[in-house]
């Protein structure tokens, strides 16, 4: 722990000297970003993430005090290796689409007898104030750790939920007229010096996807890919979107089966 | 070429979602209805930021798309409509203030206090000077912008009827209608116009 910290700091020193280098030095500051993003994969503090939400799906918790060992992500009561990589998926006991974050919610409710309200009050952490969705997100996406992602559309309400979505992802409205796609239709973009990965491309939609829950070294935080799809609307202007609302799945849906047959590569780590 | 295997891709990922049992119309209306839903009201961004207006709506496919030669027309010639030039006759305001506009990326997000002005973050996509190196690409590069096309009177008002309004000149342009959609004052519309003119400029240096 001593030593990761120590790493960290040494690493907050160089990012900081590199904002400093950066206006001096302007033809190498595109290889300067890409060698501070190339350090950054030395260590990824995403790990206390996973450690914590490991410990949170075996810890007897709720009015019913249990576990949740017994939550069926999809593969099974509490076979978590690989579930990650075939999800949002149709649920036969829900009779509807869900993501990660969604089937959780769920089996808090059936499971350990939480109220709804209260199983989603902290979708997003912010310092102290930890999300048990961020824990646990972490690691059993770290359970998917190069497995090819594998969604399916099978079910009608699966092939229903990827045609939302991709309606969704092209949808222009607000302020400023922006959809999804006004960053992520094109390949080879960027918005200032931030490459944008073009999600309507499987290339593209195969490398973003698979590093999402990420560690976000600007914020401290380990980030899912709730988080990603409401801060990526917040920047559109859109109103805020509802944490496992059947829109933020139904868009995920679509991202994640463009990424098919790409190895699930995350919890990532990213500026 | 690469154009039409994006295009495949899109196309073939379709087909698997099954088209035959939603039309195109019907998913659409299906997405609204499930959007409506999925956002809650927050701060200064309200449920109507989901209302598309015609543009909007006709401008919601995929970037490659080729839309029919009467639809751009009609989207243009609406667009072009609205666009208010300034009273007093005067176009060019500060290129100074300008530049700040163009750095500020803030306004309109639920994030955003709604009594500061808005930015026009138009570094975000376009590069305008060689002292900014930190610039998107989404929008084509303005460096030397005025250099290149001088500051006569139609230049001047395509400029401000650009920024006022993209899609007059190009039916679903990814930049924001900073005029018709109130992001942007009068004033401020003046200033970006001199940054991008105005032979002091550093766009023009």
């Amino acid at each position: 722990m001593k030593r990761r910290s120590t790493r960290w700091i040494l690493l907050a020193g160089a990012a900081l000297a590199l904002c400093a280098a950066t206006p001096s030095f302007p033809q190498s500051a595109v290889d300067e970003i890409a060698k501070y993003r190339q350090q950054l994969q030395d260590g990824n503090p995403a790990e206390l993430w996973e450690a914590r939400g490991e410990d949170l799906w075996k810890q007897k918790r709720g009015p019913k005090n249990v576990s949740l060992e017994s939550c069926d992500l999809g593969k099974g009561p509490g076979v978590v290796k690989g579930a990650y990589a075939e999800l949002p998926r149709w649920f036969a006991d829900a009779d509807r689409v869900m993501d990660l974050e969604t089937r959780l919610a769920h089996c808090m409710v059936t499971l350990q007898g939480f109220k709804f309200e209260e199983a989603v009050k902290r979708p997003f952490g912010n310092g102290s104030n930890r999300s048990d969705f961020e824990a646990l997100a972490a690691w059993i996406a770290s359970e998917s750790k190069g497995v090819p992602m594998n969604v399916s559309l099978s079910h009608p309400k699966e092939r229903e939920a990827y045609r939302i979505g991709e309606k969704m992802f092209f949808f222009r409205g607000g302020t400023h007229d922006f959809a999804c796609a006004t960053c992520h239709g094109e390949t080879g973009k960027r918005i200032r010096l931030q490459d944008l990965p073009n999600l309507t491309d499987r290339a593209g939609a195969q490398a973003a996807y698979t590093t999402w829950p990420a560690y976000r070294v600007s914020q401290g935080e380990l980030r899912t890919f709730q988080w990603r799809l409401n801060d990526c609307f917040r920047q559109q202007r859109f109103p805020d979107l509802k944490f496992t609302s059947e829109g933020s799945i139904a868009l995920t849906m679509f991202l994640a089966y463009n990424a098919n047959g790409a190895a699930y590569n995350g919890p990532a780590i990213k500026r | 070429m690469k154009t039409t295997v994006r295009s495949a891709f899109l196309l073939a990922a379709a087909v698997i979602a099954g088209c035959a049992s939603m039309s195109d119309e019907e998913a659409a209306q299906r997405a609204l209805q499930v959007m409506k839903s999925s956002f809650d009201e927050r701060g200064q961004a309200k449920l109507d930021r989901l209302d598309q207006d015609e543009a909007q709506k006709l401008c919601s496919v995929p970037p490659a798309t080729v839309l029919p030669k009467e639809t751009v027309e009609r989207i243009e010639k609406a667009n072009l409509a609205s666009i208010r030039y300034p009273a007093d006759g005067k176009l060019l305001g500060d290129w100074k203030r300008g530049e700040k506009i163009a750095q500020n990326g803030q306004g309109m997000q639920y994030s955003d206090d709604p009594k500061r002005p808005s930015g026009a973050n138009c570094y975000a996509c376009h590069q305008l000077s060689k002292q900014e190196i930190s610039f998107g690409t989404i929008g084509p590069s303005l460096l030397h912008y005025g250099k290149l096309r001088g500051t006569s009177e139609p230049v001047q008002r395509y400029t401000y009827g650009k920024i006022y309004n993209s899609q007059a000149f190009a039916a679903c342009s990814n930049m924001p209608r900073f005029g018709h959609k109130g992001i942007l004052t009068e004033q401020q519309m003046k200033d970006l116009a001199a940054l991008l003119l105005d032979p002091a400029s550093p766009v023009n240096q």
